[in-house]
C-alpha cells in the first residue's frame, strides 16, 4: 500500500499545477462549508438561547389541549394538584433534567388608573424560573436585573405596554382578571421592571409572582397552567423530551385518555423553523462541496487516465495486476482528498479562530451588539471531511476502473 | 522441450464488417536460451505475433504454447500473472514511467508485480543495473539520460525478475545505428549472462544479422522456419 501511495503521490506532484487547482478547489469548498456551519450554527445557537433560556425553556408540559387554546389562555385547562405531583415527582427523579418552573397564564385588564388595556400575565416562582430560564432578566431593560425578578406585589411589564401605558418604574397599576368561575378580581401593583419584548409566544407577556396570580384568580388549590423544563444538556433534547413525554403522558383519567400533554420548543415556537432553514441551507452547501470535490477530482483523474495510457499500458503489459492500477489511481484521488481535507480544515479553523478574536457583532430584535462567536463540533469536521475523501475517491473510481480494464495492446499503441 | 511452439496460429482483427487476417497459420518452435528475430516489413504480422507470446491477446485458432502453457486459457487476471513470472517486455519507445528513477524502473516488477522484499529487490536491481552498465546512473530520472541508455534500463527492467523469455517489439527503431548494436549486443550478453531467451521483431536491416535465428514473417505467413544466421 505504501508503494502505490509513494507512486499516486509523485504523479499527483507530476502534474503540480493540476494537482494545486484541484486542492485549491477543495480547500475553497471546505472552507466555506466549515466557515458556514461555524457562524451559521452560531446564530443559531444565539437564536434558539434566547428564545428558550428567556421565554420558552426546553420543554413544556401542559394540560391536554392546552397549547391547542393557548391564545384564550383556558383557566379551566390548569393543572390540578394531584397531576402535579405526579409531574414534579418524574421531573425530579430524571437526571437530565436541571430544573422546572410553574407558570399560571392568565389574560387580564391593565390599568394606570388613567387608561387601561388588555395584558398577558404570567403567575411565576420567581426563583425556580430563574433557574429554569436564565436569561429572563436579562431581558430587562429597566429594573435590577441581579434581583428577583418578582416579589409579592409586583409586576414587570412588556416595553411595549409600558410604552403605550406611558407607565414608569415604580408606578402603581391594577391587574384585573375573571376567574374560571366568573368572578372578577383585581390587585394593584408596583411596576419593578420593565421587559424588552420579542417576538414569539410569551414575548410580550407581563410577570407576576405565582401567589398573586393565584389571589387574582381566587385559586383555592396550588393551580398550574404550565410547567416548563430546563435540561441539562440540550443537545439531548430528543431523547430527554421523548423521556419526559413517555412519563408524563403515561398519567391517564378515569376513562384511560392521557391528561397531559408535552411539547418541545420548537413545537412551540416559530423560530424552530428559522432553525430548520439554517439547517436547510447547511445541507444545500454541502451539496455544493461535494459537487466541487466530484467535479474537480473527476476532471483531474480523467485527464490523469487520458494522457497516461501508455503508461497504462506498461505497466499492464509488464504484469501489474488490474486490481493494482485500480488502486493506484484511487489513490490519487484519496492523496487528492486528504490533502484537501486537511488544508481546509487548518485553514477553517484558523478562520474560526479569526473571527472569534475579531468578535463582529449582530443585532436579533431588539437585542443589539449580539457577539458572533462562530464554533464548530468536531464530529461537524470529520463528518465533512469524511464526506470530503469519500467523495473523492468516488470520483476517481470511474477513471481508475476504465485504467485497470484497459487494453495494454490498444494502450501501447496510444499516441 | 521447446520454450515456444505455435501450431497453425492465426489472428484476424474484425475491422467493421471486414475480417483482416494479421497471422495465416504459423508454425514454428524455439528453444530456451535462444536469440531470436521475426522479421518482416510493416504489417506483416511481427507485432501481433509478439503480442500473442506475450499474452497480451489470444490466437483466433490454432495453438500457442509459452513455456507448456497454451495461451488460450489464460483469462485477463491468469493472462497478467503470467507475464509477470515469465516474460519481460522491451518496448520500441522504451516507457519507462517518467516519475520513477530509474532505479525505480527497473525495481517496479519486483515491487509492484512481484512484491519481493526491500532488502532483496535492492540487490538485484544493483545487479542488472551494474550488468547493463547503468548502476551509476540509478538516481537520474528517465528524461535525464539518452535514448540508448534508455534502452539499457528498459532492458534491465525486463531481466529484473527473472524471466524464462524477453520479448522486444522494434527495440531499436528509435536509435541510431551505433547505439542499437550496442542494444543488441547487450541483449546478447544479458542472454549468456542469465540463459534468458530473447525474441524481437524488427524491419531494420541493419540489426537483423545480431539475431541467431531468424524467422520471416511476411502478409502473416512465415516463410522460413527459422533460418540460422
Amino acid at each position: 500500500m505504501l508503494d502505490i501511495l509513494g507512486i499516486a503521490s509523485r504523479n499527483l506532484l507530476r502534474y503540480g499545477r493540476r494537482t494545486l487547482l484541484t486542492l485549491l478547489l477543495i480547500v475553497i469548498g471546505m472552507v466555506a462549508v466549515l466557515l458556514f456551519i461555524g457562524v451559521a450554527g452560531s446564530f443559531k445557537s444565539m437564536m434558539v438561547g434566547q428564545i428558550t433560556d428567556s421565554v420558552l425553556g426546553h420543554v413544556q408540559v401542559h394540560r391536554k389541549g392546552y397549547v391547542a387554546s393557548i391564545d384564550s389562555l383556558p383557566l379551566n385547562l390548569n393543572m390540578r394538584p394531584n397531576m402535579l405531583a405526579k409531574i414534579e415527582s418524574e421531573l425530579d427523579g430524571n437526571p437530565a433534567i436541571a430544573a422546572w418552573s410553574p407558570r399560571i397564564k392568565f389574560g387580564g385588564m391593565f390599568s394606570n388608573f388613567a387608561e387601561t388595556t388588555s395584558i398577558r400575565i404570567n403567575g411565576i416562582d420567581p426563583a425556580r424560573e430563574a433557574t429554569t430560564v436564565p436569561l429572563l432578566s436579562g431581558r430587562l431593560q429597566e429594573g435590577d436585573k441581579n434581583a428577583a425578578l418578582v416579589e409579592r406585589g409586583q409586576i414587570v411589564i412588556p416595553l411595549l405596554l409600558a410604552r403605550g401605558m406611558k407607565t414608569q418604574l415604580g408606578d402603581t397599576v391594577v391587574v384585573v382578571a375573571t376567574n374560571r368561575d366568573g368572578s372578577v378580581n383585581g390587585k394593584t401593583f408596583v411596576v419593578r421592571g420593565i421587559l424588552e419584548s420579542i417576538s414569539g409566544p410569551g414575548g410580550r407577556d407581563g410577570y407576576i409572582h405565582i401567589d398573586d396570580a393565584r389571589e387574582i384568580l381566587r385559586m383555592t388549590e396550588d393551580q398550574v397552567s404550565e410547567i416548563v423544563v430546563r435540561l441539562k444538556d440540550f443537545s439531548q433534547l430528543n431523547r430527554v423530551g421523548g423521556q419526559i413525554k413517555a412519563a408524563v403522558e403515561g398519567l391517564t383519567n378515569k376513562e384511560g385518555k392521557p391528561m397531559l400533554e408535552v411539547h418541545e420548543w420548537t413545537q412551540l415556537s416559530p423560530f424552530a423553523n428559522i432553525a430548520k432553514m439554517i439547517d436547510l441551507m447547511t445541507l444545500f452547501i454541502k451539496i455544493v462541496l461535494v459537487s466541487i470535490v466530484l467535479v474537480s477530482v473527476m476532471n483531474v483523474m480523467i485527464m490523469a487516465v487520458y494522457e497516461r495510457i501508455r503508461e497504462i499500458g506498461t505497466i499492464a503489459a509488464i504484469g501489474t495486476p488490474p486490481s493494482r492500477i485500480l488502486a493506484l489511481f484511487l489513490a490519487e484521488g484519496l492523496m487528492l482528498g486528504i490533502a484537501g481535507t486537511l488544508a481546509g480544515i487548518v485553514l477553517s479553523l484558523a478562520g474560526i479562530y479569526g473571527i472569534n478574536v475579531w468578535q463582529p457583532t449582530f443585532d436579533f430584535g431588539m437585542q443589539k451588539g449580539l457577539v458572533m462567536a462562530p464554533a464548530i463540533a468536531a464530529g461537524d469536521v470529520l463528518t465533512i471531511a469524511g464526506l470530503v475523501i469519500a467523495v473523492a475517491i468516488i470520483a476517481s473510481l470511474q477513471p481508475a476502473w476504465k485504467a485497470s480494464r484497459m487494453d495494454p495492446i490498444t494502450a501501447l499503441r496510444h499516441v | 522441450m521447446s520454450l515456444l511452439s505455435a501450431e497453425k496460429l492465426t489472428k484476424t482483427y474484425r475491422s467493421g464488417d471486414i475480417d483482416v487476417p494479421a497471422l495465416k497459420g504459423v508454425d514454428f518452435s524455439i528453444e530456451a536460451a535462444a536469440f531470436v528475430a521475426f522479421v518482416g516489413p510493416s504489417g506483416s504480422g511481427k507485432s501481433t505475433l509478439l503480442n500473442l507470446i506475450g499474452c497480451l491477446d489470444h490466437p483466433t485458432s490454432g495453438t500457442l504454447k509459452v513455456l507448456d502453457t497454451d495461451i488460450a486459457t489464460l483469462d485477463r487476471r491468469a493472462a497478467a500473472r503470467f507475464r509477470g513470472e515469465h516474460i519481460g517486455f522491451v518496448f520500441q519507445d522504451f516507457n519507462l514511467i517518467p516519475v520513477l528513477t530509474v532505479f525505480e524502473n527497473v525495481e517496479y516488477p519486483l515491487r509492484m508485480v512481484q512484491q519481493w522484499p526491500a532488502a532483496k529487490r535492492r540487490d538485484q536491481v544493483l545487479r542488472l543495473l551494474d550488468a547493463v552498465g547503468m548502476a551509476d546512473q540509478a538516481h537520474k530520472r528517465p528524461d535525464q539520460i539518452s535514448g540508448g541508455q534508455k534502452q539499457r534500463v528498459a532492458v534491465a527492467r525486463a531481466l529484473v525478475s527473472d524471466p524464462k523469455l524477453v520479448l522486444a517489439d522494434e527495440p531499436t527503431a528509435n536509435l541510431d545505428s551505433e547505439t542499437a548494436h550496442r542494444v543488441l549486443e547487450l541483449m546478447k550478453k544479458m542472454r549468456d549472462e542469465f540463459r534468458t531467451t530473447f525474441v524481437f521483431s524488427t524491419h531494420d536491416a541493419r540489426i537483423m544479422g545480431e539475431a541467431e535465428t531468424i524467422f520471416t514473417l511476411e502478409d502473416g505467413r512465415l516463410l522460413n522456419g527459422g533460418s540460422h544466421a
